[in-house]
Parts: structure tokens; sequence; C-alpha cells
């Protein structure tokens, strides 16, 4: 008896050790990868980093100046439909949702939400792509916007869901007709977390490439035209990370320190949001 | 008669919210000792103190001494897991191990203690169903899983389960709020068995309950125990003006 | 209530809107299937069995790349699955309540990582730690097993695996972790008034409930492997081989995609390379469903990864 309670306490020792490790060790990748994006980044994060074209290979110094631009106009143009969209979606879900329709909708919506972002690069290649024959910022935009909407139509649910139902009823009572309650009351109170949702969405096209190899393709020189090829933050990383010279790979490292920011800030700021403005409804 | 559990101006606390204060009470070997009282008066949280279950919420804490046989079970040198083996229990709602079979149910604290070979075993959990009054209509099924009885028979798997590892005291939650009047009826049948091999407090809001069931019975009030006597006295001639109030269903 | 005009034209305009999202995801899976159709004609089932690959004969076989991809996503649940366990165990029973938020906030800001920066990484730090430190090491003491054997060349199928690991662990352990919390507190107390120590008590108390939950949560992350692109392109080594070795290079269906689409001249070249996409929404569409069913019927909410 004594032997096998000394042996429950050690394996519960152990486990427990276990476990601890895990959660803790998990926090090495992030903070070598932090470290690293950081440190080797840090030297070629300069102003001409953000207002140059890309040197040719040989020639020190230029920057991402059209990446950035460019993957600022691919995030602006998937907003411009994802967003409306996403939004108008989260509305019917959480306003007229409790149906069969809407259960098979937020259904299609998670099965859109878990199909590999390079699969949706194929389908905005077949349906902007070929037609157009040529690659252009629109199907790369199409392509972000694809993945954006899952996101933006859910948590806006979610959000429009937490608002209190008394004050649905309230605005009713005063006759306010439902257009007008869920345009101007409810929405207006969820704002502050649907606006977060967009933002999480954001934060994770930014960093999208696969779906941009054959939709914007990238693009040497300053944006061209919303019909033509364009250049991308995550698509001039990915190009010079695999390229053989050392000058291309610092600027990977730097173009990979201002993503990795631009993605922490938002994900941050979104939280803290988040957390300041629901805490007291959970 | 000796005192099993001697508890010593035992407070208790789930944060700032005083449940327990100050209780002083003996309870006696092999008697059915009823807790009542009002919901909310510290009853579940007073009988979680004896098998040191009320720590494992968190905010929750404590103070004074409980005695069980003449050792301070909140001593620094004394072990929790230790005194939920003496001091079983039994809950509110059925609680069965959902992928467990009811075989493995009344099995599971007999493995916890390193209990493995299969003869032993199957003696055990026959004696404990037995015991439970359950072996008749589970023995053709024990392979079956626990949440597929009804909710008599869950409660009944769950007594099982907490006398295979033979306790000193068996604590009972309030065991028959969740079932119907048979089978309320059924368990306390079996809470007056038990009580030849076990000390058993039972916390009931069910006056009825109290009275046919226990030899004494304590009255809680707002966390303070107002009367602790044996159970006809109490009914009949109750000290306190408060214990009669809440007896003849003034309030509560 | 009487709806008005524009009570009912608000209803209509959330619905066709929330319905052409429907509509677009149809048409995504149709346009797969349609432009995917000369490849499959051609080539049936041999497409999916058949180890060549080349596009100057026009002839396709999928085979080296479902075994990459394959691979690779095992050995990512391989190493993912009992960390995540590990850390949603620590998170949900284990950890003081103070540590609990921040924690998991960390872990899941793994999930925010870019996965080109992913490979960025895996290039540059990780596939030169495992080439000089870790495979050294594995074949010195497991040298005797096939799958340590051969050269080192940092890039290849282990590295691949290493690095999907971290990408999918955010994903399983914070879907478990929800898991675990649904599980009702009375199991847990079932378990303690038994005696338990704190791991009995999870084991017997926690981990059986939750048991298909976290399958589900595995299906999530699984889905996530498979279809992950950047990071594994950069770092498999892209060489269409069955090897038995995991230092040796490999190629996945998504890294197939990244790289040769965009070179793809001949309509069947294209053809195949989007076949290789169908099959690979087709598996992460089966595997989506069935998570959301089984972590649906532990928690009674779906719970959501993020996709690749």
């Amino acid at each position: 008896m004594k032997a096998v309670y000394r042996r429950r306490k050690v394996v519960n020792a152990l486990m427990c050790a276990v476990v601890f490790l895990c959660a803790f060790l998990t926090l090495a990748p992030l903070i070598s990868i932090f470290g690293y994006v950081v440190s080797k980044g840090i030297a070629s994060v300069n102003f001409d980093f953000f207002t140059h074209l890309p040197k040719p290979v040989g020639e020190p110094g230029g920057g991402m100046g059209n990446a950035i631009v460019g993957s600022l106009i691919l995030v602006g143009l998937s907003c411009l439909w994802a967003i409306p969209l996403g939004i108008a979606g989260g509305v019917y879900l959480s306003e007229f949702g409790n149906s069969k329709l809407g259960a098979a909708v937020r259904f299609t919506t998670d099965v859109l939400n878990g199909v590999p972002s390079i699969v949706i690069g194929i389908f905005a290649y077949t349906l902007f792509v070929v037609p157009m024959k040529s690659f252009s910022a629109v199907s790369g935009g199409f392509a972000l916007g694809i993945i954006m909407i899952p996101t933006v139509m859910r948590t806006t649910e979610e959000m429009l869901r937490l608002v209190p139902a008394t004050l649905r009823e309230a605005a009713f009572a005063l006759g306010i007709n439902q257009f007008r309650t869920t345009m101007n009351i409810v929405l207006k109170t969820a704002l502050p977390g649907v606006l977060t949702g967009i933002l999480l969405a954001i934060a994770r096209i930014a960093g999208e490439t696969a779906p941009l190899l054959f939709t914007a393709f990238g693009n040497r020189f300053w944006h061209q035209g919303l019909d033509q090829p364009m250049a991308a933050l995550p698509l001039q990383i990915f190009v010079y990370a695999i390229s053989p010279f050392d000058d291309w790979h610092r600027q990977a490292w730097a173009g990979a320190l201002v993503l990795i920011a631009m993605v922490f800030l938002i994900s941050i700021v979104s939280r803290i949001v988040i957390y300041l403005r629901y805490r007291s409804f959970k | 008669m000796n005192e099993q559990v001697n508890v010593i101006d035992l407070n208790a606390y789930f944060g700032h919210i005083h449940v327990l204060k100050g209780i002083n009470i003996a309870i006696e070997q092999k008697q059915v000792t009823a807790i009542i009282g009002p919901s909310g008066c510290g009853k579940s949280t007073f009988i979680r103190c004896i098998n040191r279950l009320h720590e494992v919420v968190p905010s929750a804490r404590l103070s004074g001494e409980v005695f069980l046989d003449g050792k301070n079970i909140y001593a620094p040198d004394v072990d929790p897991i230790e005194i939920r083996h003496r001091v079983g229990m039994v809950f509110q709602r059925p609680n069965p191990f959902p992928v467990l079979s009811i075989y493995d149910n009344v099995a599971a604290g007999l493995k916890l203690n390193g209990v493995r070979k299969r003869g032993q075993l199957d003696g055990i959990v026959e004696e404990s169903l037995k015991m439970a009054a359950l072996w008749d209509e589970v023995k053709d099924k024990l392979g079956a899983s626990g949440v597929s009885l009804s909710g008599g028979q869950q409660q009944r798997l769950c007594i099982a389960r907490a006398l295979a590892v033979k306790p000193e005291i068996i604590l009972f939650d309030e065991p028959c709020s969740a079932l119907d009047p048979i089978s309320t009826g059924k368990i306390e049948e079996l809470i007056f068995r038990l009580k030849q091999d076990y000390t058993i407090i039972i916390v009931t809001h069910n006056m009825q309950q109290a009275a046919r069931v226990s030899d004494r019975a304590a009255f809680f009030l707002l966390g303070e125990l107002i009367e602790f006597d044996r159970t006809e006295m109490m009914f009949e001639a109750p000290a306190d003006k408060r214990t009669e109030d809440y007896i003849t269903g003034r309030f509560g | 209530m009487k709806l008005t005009l524009a009570d009912r034209g608000f209803r209509r305009a959330a619905t066709v809107l929330a319905l052409s999202v429907v509509a677009l995801t149809f048409l995504l899976a149709c346009s797969m299937v349609v432009n995917a159709m000369p490849s499959i004609q051609k080539f049936g089932w041999r497409f999916l069995s058949t180890s060549t690959w080349d596009p100057v004969k026009e002839v396709f076989g999928a085979l080296p790349f479902i075994y990459g991809t394959i691979v690779s996503s095992i050995l990512a649940l391989a190493i993912a699955v009992p960390v995540s366990l590990g850390i949603a165990i620590y998170l949900a029973e284990l950890a003081p309540f103070w540590i609990r938020q921040p924690l998991s906030f960390l872990i899941e800001l793994l999930a925010a990582i870019p996965s080109v920066v992913y490979g960025l990484w895996g290039i540059f730090v990780l596939a030169p730690f495992l080439r000089y430190a870790i495979q050294p090491f594995l074949s010195r003491h497991l040298g005797f097993l096939p799958l340590f054997q051969g050269a080192f060349y940092g890039v290849g199928m282990l590295t691949a695996g290493i690095i999907l690991s971290i990408m999918i662990i955010p994903t399983i352990s914070s879907v478990s972790r929800e898991v675990f919390l649904a599980v009702p507190f009375a199991q847990r107390e079932a378990a303690l008034g038994l005696g338990a120590t704190p791991w009995e008590t999870i084991r017997l108390g926690v981990l059986g409930s939750a048991r298909s939950g976290v399958l589900g949560a595995i299906m999530l992350g699984l889905g996530r492997a498979l279809g992950e692109t950047m990071a594994v392109t950069m770092v498999i080594g892209n060489r269409p081989q069955i090897a038995a070795s995991l230092f040796a290079p490999a190629y996945t269906m998504a890294s197939v995609i990244a790289n040769e689409f965009t070179e793809a001249t001949s309509d069947l070249y294209l053809s195949a390379l989007i076949e290789i996409g169908l099959i690979l929404f087709f598996v992460t569409l089966i595997l989506n469903i069935a998570a959301q069913a089984l972590i649906w019927k532990v928690s009674g909410k779906a719970g959501r990864g993020r996709g690749a």
C-alpha cells in the first residue's frame, strides 16, 4: 500500500512537470523566432527600406517600399469587398440565423475557413487570372478577401449576440424598425468587437503568401495599376529568403521584422480592446 | 459511543464571503447524522470540509480544525488524498465516469490504489454493487457504460464506487435531490443499512428524509450551527425558536 | 410585430449576402472539379498511385507529393499532439490563475506568425540547428533505424515536420483547452472524492470525457498541417522522392502547387496541379467537418481553428 502510494505521488509529480515543460518549452520557438527576426532584421530597417525599390543583386541598400505599398493595396482591396460581405453575413447569422438555412450558412463558413489558402489561390487564378490573361492586384485582393470573410462573419455574429436582448426589445418598444435597430443600435454597440474581428482578419491576410503566388504574383516596381501584377511584402520575403544572396537574406529578415511587428501589433491591440470591452459581459 | 469526527471552530470562506462561522460539532461513529437547513446555509460546504474537498474550489479558504479519529486532517503533514480515501463522498447529481463501464466505475478507486488482480477486483466490485443494491440490475451488463443507467441507478453506482475503496465515513450531499420518489426510497433504505458498517453524514433539505434516516440532526442557518441533537428530539422539541420555525415550515 | 417594407428589404438583403458566401464556396468547389477534369479523365486513379511527374512527356502521378504531405503531417502530429495536450492540461487544470491568460496569449501568438516568417526562420535557424546538432545525434544513437540514416542536409522531411508541429500547436492546444474546460466540474469532483491525485483526476475525470473533442482538435490541426504551404516549401527540400529516411528531402502537395503553378505551360500540366489542389481541398473538407462534429459533441459549440 505504501509503495503504491509513493508511486502514485511520483507519477503525479512527473506528469505535472511534463505538462509544465510542454507549456513553457513551446515558448522557445516563439522567443527564437522573435529574437532572430529582430536581431537580424533591425540593421536593415531604415528610412530607405520603406521608400526605395529593391536593388539588383550586388548593389547594397535598397528597400521594399513597393512591396509594403503593394501589401497595403492588396489588403485594402480585399477589405473593400470582404468586410461589407462579412458583416452582412454576420448580421444575418445573429439576427435571422436561427434556422436550418442559418445553420447551413454557418457550416459553409466554417468549411471555407478550413480551405487551405493555396487552394483559394488556385480558385482566384481560374476566376480572374485566366480570363484577364494577366496576374493582377485584383485577383490577389479577391483571394485574400475570401480568406477574410469567415473570420469577419463569425466574429460579427458572436459580437452581435453579446448585445443584450433587452436593448433590442427597448428599441422595438419605441417603435423603431428592425433595420434601424440593427444598424443604429445593435451594430453600434457591438462595433469595437466587430472592428477587432476585422483587425484579426487583416493581421492574418497581411502575412498570407501562398494565395498570392499566382494571383498578385509580385512586381519589382511601384504600383502599375490594379490589373497588373503587384508586389507584396510576404512574397518579397519568400523570394529573397530562397535566393542565394546574403544581401537579399538581410532584406528578407528586415521584411519579416516589419511584417511581424505589424501582425503582432494588430493582434495585441485587438486583444486589449476585446479584454477591456468584453470582460464585463463574460 | 465514540466520536469519530470532531470539528473545532471551523470557518470557511469563498473569497470574501464567510460561509461557515465557528462550527463546533462532534459526529459519532456508525450513526447517520443529517445536516439540515435552508439552501445557501453552508451545509454542503460543511461536509466538503470533512474530506478536504472545499479547498479544490478556487478562492476557497478555511480555518479551524477537523479531527478524524483524533488526528487533525488540516495538519500540515496530512495529505488530502489519504483523507479522501478514508472519507468517501456521494454527490448531489450522479456523476459516474461517462467513458468507463459499470465495472470500471466501481473499480476506479481500487485501481488507483494499485489493486490490479482481476479476481480480487471482481470480488470487491460484486460486493460493492450488492451493498449498493444494484447488483441484480446490472450483473448481466457490467461492461455497459455507467451513463446508460437511469438516474437512480447511476446514484447507486456512485455509492458502490464510494464503498469499493472501503472508507470509514461516507458523505452524502443531497443524494436524492435529482431523483424520483422510488429511487429516493431505495437510497434511503440503503443508507439505513450502511450505518451498520459506516459513519454517515447526509446533507438534505428534505425534513421527512432527515427524520426517516438519521439518528442525529444538525440545523445550520446562515453559516452557523444553530442546534445539534438526537433527531427525534429536534423534531419533537426543538430548543431554538429558529429551528422550530424551519421545521414547521415557516421559512426556507 | 408588423414588418415594414424596410424590414423586409433588410432581411432579404442580409439573407442574399449571406447566401452569396455559400454560393462562393460552391463555386470554389465546382471550379476546382471542372479545372481538374482533364487530368482526372486522363490519369484516373493512377494519378494517386504512380510516381512519375514528367511535364515534358505530360505524364503525371502525384504519389511522391501525397506521400510527402502525409508523412510530414504525421510527423507534425507526433510532436504536436503530446505537447499540445500538455499545454492544454496545464492551462485548463494546473496553472495558477494569474498565469493562464498571458501564457495562452503567448502560445496563440505562435498562430499569428506568418507562414513565410516560419519558413525564413526554418531556412536560417532551424535547418542548420538540425543539421549540425540534432541529426548527427539522432544518427549516432538511433542510426540503426532507416528513419535516421543518410546524409544531413538540414532541409528535408524532419525539418518540415518540426516546423509544421510548431505551427499547429496553437490550434490543437487552444481547442483542446476549450474542450477540457467544457467538462463538468462534477467529473473532477468524482475523481477527487475517490482520493485521486491531481494527475489521476485529470486522467479519470477530464481526459476520458474530452476524448472525442480532443480527437476533433487533432483533426483541425491535421487539416492545417496538410494545407500548409510556404513554410514547408521553404524547408522540405522539394525533391519528389519516397525515401525512408526523415533526413532526406521530400515534396508535398501544397509545395508542388506553389513551385510549379506559374511554370505550368500546358493545360494538362495545370490541370494535374489543380487536381492536387482538389485532393487537398476534399481531404481538409472532410477533416474539418468531422472535427466540428466531434468538438460539438463535447462542448456544444464548434471549435474554430485557423485554417492553413
